[in-house]
């Protein structure tokens, strides 16, 4: 039978199994190949913080969704047009992802008396009426695997990890993706270690590819041609290496060796992993005995001249706190990024959150005043900590960069810049005695000179006790109390004159601005776009700088009838806009551990223009 | 470029003590221990020969946490307990500067108990000397990790109830490479124990018996003052039999593996017997160490341990120029571009 092609405009798959089926390593290959092809793409890593939890189990399932086109494509999407579901748990956890009319591909051995009673089911679900809304193609994706191995003389339970290769090659079939980009994968991965095992897998994944070529269960394949791009190179990036990168260049650009001081925390680590294989760059990574180690060697490193970093998420950053009002005292670069995942305390680890915004802005004791940013997709994560590095180092201060968990571990079409494309980093060390002094200061930047170590004749000591203006030695002054607090406040506020305005995506006024920060980016900007396309006033504006904010923000804020600021957590950014600039800015707030909905957003719009969403 | 802030080693510098004499006050208590323990520091540093703007002395939050201020040199006096992680990464991003921590029974055992175990178990290159003054000084006189039972103090006036830490024991256990036991009132042995920390490759862990007149005055006295040391205190030379009392009469043997106090001149037991200190037996260490459980045996000051074994800072360059001639020096555009790039045109 013919099988015809179908040209698609954007697709969204979503792969589920248990969390130790290797749904995230399919996902991955599946982004690889399909970012190679030129699509535009984002994606949404699912898993929970179990590593493996008892197969079979709701709570065990670990799912990936991509969503990828030839258009602009802003969001991993609210829903997904495809669910491949590995066994009965990941059907049911995954099933109100999928829209109506969507296709389910499951594994069909897998749905067994054992794991119907494992995933709460009374009955099998591919046999009543509960997908009658779907397509459902079953396959026998475990035996069809063990056939494709028979020969190869395995154990069981090794063929049965390959299953997920099984379906890797089904979807690369049915969405017409070659096999190069997975194959090469598997040779770099396994190929000169394991030769056997690497066999295994190419053969697993051909296999599926060559049984949606042969088997009539499918009539329609589907094509996604490349996205309309700017022209430029382009790579496939996680948040996570994004950030890593980010840092790696900054140090490189400003000509220093490159110090991560980490302790390892979910959804930051990737980051510690990434740098730590980077030596030949003059990476050096230290895996502190805990976060507050890590900070305080990192503030040691900068102290002898490094570009000093540390990553951590939530309650790492609470746990960095005093040691972050000691980088403020002694005025020293530092980089600190926050993976923001689900809080408080524990909360929820592997989800998304933007909870720590406060946290970041305000969390310490006494007047402890930094600078905050935040980047608002995966790729854009390397600009965010290149941004940190450079304000961290001409400030003398130090900077956290947000970012999140969806952000860290999604990831996107990325163009990659030049090495000449990136803004100067310069840095000065002391070196003249007779005018040293350690709290004198510039004049337009009011930082304090970096002194290292080893440089003759400018041994100084600094401290947590309050400096005295210019000497820097211990003072308990009050009026030198009352100056230093406020020259610390006005030397972050000096930060607003090297920072852009605040740009507006829209009309620059109108009836709703909607004003958000870091990973809502795309759900925002995705749900506005459907606002206007029904006549809606609606603009954006993004923020990257949180502290100081953009000093034209208050004139863009009072040009709008109405504010609206979605966030992944309980209203804060909208905290900090209506006591800055006393604006009546309303908040949308959804604290599920998950990306913003961009029909959420238009609904939330709609609420307040009073337009009807339907 | 980022290695060049490192020094190849230069000649012997010419010091005195007023090089690293600061122009601050010393604020401590008069008649405090940390007098005398600033003085002996100050006396030798000149001695060993290193550049004045190589030494970075680095320190939390305590009475003994003040000494940087008093030092003319390059310090960080820095918060509670997290001096030996500030240092660590001062050191692992210039390897050439000579890193000393000054802490205190507080600092270092109590609220940054885990940071000093863990740099000491890394063997980085940084010199620790621990004020030990059984009290919490700054805050006024509640008790410490190594307070003693029953010890009376503000937080807790029926007596302590927690057994104290043994600083040497812990430093031990925490795999440090060069243990010491000193006392405030013993200047000549201090500085002595001063220059083997200098000397000493890997991380150096000095206990200084302090005493803090205010709130916990003679706490060592029975080892320090002239009267009862002889008889309390036993000095640890390298290759040498444990001798002690007044006319040098007792001396330590071994009976198994438990230290007991003789006699050397009632005919029983001659020199010969006596245990004789090796520095680089760990597990003699171990022993020397816990001769403080005995009452009836005199106080161990010297080098418990000294081992030589490669520093933290060794082994993340050896990687960096391992990588680095495997896969040469970094490219930046490389690592940006990844392994896999398309083109829009």
């Amino acid at each position: 039978m013919a099988k015809t092609i179908k040209t698609l405009e954007d697709v969204t798959i979503r792969f589920a199994g248990d969390s130790g089926d290797g749904m995230q390593l399919t996902g991955t290959q599946f982004t690889n190949t399909v970012a190679v092809l030129g699509a535009d793409l984002s994606t949404l890593p699912d898993y929970p913080a179990e590593i493996r939890a008892p197969a079979g189990t709701t709570y065990g399932v670990s799912g990936y969704q991509i969503h990828f086109g030839s258009t602009d494509i802003l969001t991993p999407g609210d829903t997904c047009d495809v669910l491949v579901a590995m066994n009965p748990a990941a059907l049911v956890t995954n099933l109100k992802m999928l829209r109506d009319g969507g296709i389910i591909i499951v594994n069909e051995d897998s749905f067994t008396e054992k794991n119907f009673k494992m995933a709460g089911l009374d009955s099998n679900p591919l046999e009543n009426a509960s997908l009658s809304r779907f397509t459902v193609h079953q396959i026998g994706i475990s035996k069809l695997t063990s056939n494709a191995l028979a020969d190869m003389n395995l154990s069981t339970k090794f063929v049965d990890k390959t299953k997920n290769f099984f379906a890797l090659g089904i979807m690369y079939w049915l969405y017409n993706r070659p096999l190069d980009i997975s194959e090469r994968f598997i040779q770099e991965k396994f190929g000169t270690k394991d030769p056997q095992i690497a066999e295994a897998n190419l053969r697993v994944l051909k296999a599926g590819y060559n049984y949606g070529e042969t088997t009539e269960i499918f009539t329609t394949r589907y094509d996604v041609k490349p996205a309309k791009l700017p022209p430029g190179k382009y790579r496939n990036i996680m948040g996570n290496t994004a950030t890593a990168l980010g840092l790696v260049a900054a140090s490189k650009k400003a000509g220093l060796q490159l110090f991560l001081g980490s302790y390892p925390i979910t959804p930051a680590s990737d980051i510690l992993h990434e740098l730590s294989r980077l030596k030949e760059y003059d990476v050096k990574t230290f895996q502190a005995e805990d976060e507050i180690a890590a900070i305080c060697a990192s503030i040691g490193a900068s102290y002898a001249g490094a570009l000093a970093a540390t990553t951590t998420s939530g309650p790492g950053l609470a746990l960095k706190t005093e040691a972050l009002g000691l980088a403020i005292m002694l005025e020293l670069p530092l980089v600190v990024i926050d993976v923001q995942r689900g809080g408080p305390s524990t909360g929820l680890p592997t989800k998304t959150e933007q909870a720590d915004l406060l946290q970041a802005v305000q969390g310490r004791n006494g007047e402890a005043p930094l600078c905050v940013l935040s980047a608002s997709t995966p790729a854009d994560c390397f600009m965010a900590a290149y941004e940190a590095a450079r304000i961290a180092i001409k400030y003398m201060t130090p900077v956290i960069c947000l970012t999140d968990g969806y952000l860290g571990n999604g990831a996107e079409p990325w163009k990659i810049p030049t090495e000449e494309d990136l803004p100067d980093i310069s840095v000065s060390f002391a070196k003249d005695p007779a005018t040293f002094m350690p709290y004198s200061r510039d004049e337009k930047t009011l930082s304090r000179p970096w002194a290292i170590p080893g440089t003759p004749g400018l041994e100084h000591r600094i401290g947590g006790l309050e400096k005295q203006h210019i000497t820097g030695n211990i003072s308990y002054d009050p009026e030198n109390h009352d100056f230093m607090v406020k020259m610390r406040a006005a030397k972050i506020e000096r930060i607003v004159n090297d920072i852009p305005l605040q740009e507006v995506e829209g009309n620059a006024e109108g009836d709703l601005l909607i004003v958000g920060w870091g990973s809502t980016y795309g759900s925002i900007k995705s749900a506005i776009s459907g606002a206007r396309a029904r006549g809606l006033s609606v603009s954006h504006a993004h923020l990257r700088y949180l502290n100081p904010l953009p000093k034209n923000l208050g004139e863009i804020l009072y040009k709008f009838k109405h504010v609206l600021v979605p966030e992944i957590n309980n209203g804060q950014l909208v905290k900090l806009l209506r006591s800055k600039y006393l604006v009546p800015a309303v908040g949308f707030n959804m604290i599920k551990g998950l990306p913003l909905r961009s029909e959420e957003i238009e609904s939330a719009i709609d609420s307040i223009l009073g337009g009807n969403n339907a | 470029m980022p290695e060049t802030m490192e020094k190849t080693p230069a000649p012997p510098v010419k010091l005195t003590i007023k090089d690293f004499q600061s122009d601050q006050d010393v604020r401590w208590c008069p008649g405090c221990g940390d007098y005398s323990i600033l003085a002996q520091v100050q006396r030798v540093l000149p001695e060993f020969g290193h550049k004045k703007e190589d030494y970075v002395m680095v320190s939390g939050i305590g009475c003994s946490s003040r000494f940087p201020y008093y030092v003319d040199t390059f310090g960080i006096h820095g918060i509670h307990g997290r001096a030996t992680a500030i240092a660590s990464g001062v050191k692992m991003a210039n390897p050439a500067l000579h890193v000393w921590v000054s802490t205190g029974d507080g600092d270092g055992l109590s609220i940054g108990g885990n940071h000093m175990i863990h740099m000491l178990r890394r063997n980085l290159d940084i010199k620790v000397i621990l004020f030990n003054n059984q009290i919490y000084g700054l805050t006024k006189g509640q008790y410490s990790p190594t307070s003693v039972l029953g010890q009376i103090t503000k937080s807790t006036p029926t007596g302590v109830i927690d057994p104290p830490f043994i600083p040497v024991s812990l430093a031990l256990g925490a795999g440090a490479t060069l243990v010491a036991r000193s006392m405030d009132r013993d200047p000549k042995h201090l500085q002595e124990m001063v220059r083997r920390a200098d000397k000493h490759h890997g991380s150096a862990f000095l206990e200084i018996y302090q005493n803090c007149n205010v709130f916990n005055d003679g706490a060592f006295f029975l080892y320090t003052e002239k009267e009862t040391r002889d008889d309390h205190v036993v000095y640890l030379e390298h290759g040498k039999p444990l001798v002690f009392g007044k006319q040098r009469e007792k001396g330590i043997r071994l009976n198994g593996f438990t230290p007991e106090a003789v006699n050397i001149t009632d005919g029983k037991y001659s020199l010969n017997d006596l245990l004789v200190h090796n520095e680089q037996d760990s597990t003699l260490a171990f022993i020397l160490a816990n001769m403080i459980h005995n009452p009836e045996l005199p106080r161990a000051m010297g080098v418990f341990l000294s081992l030589e074994h490669p520093t933290y800072e060794e082994g993340m360059r050896g990687q960096i120029a391992k990588a680095k001639s495997k896969k040469g020096e970094g490219n930046l555009q490389k690592l940006l571009d990844g392994d896999e790039t398309w083109i829009i045109e």
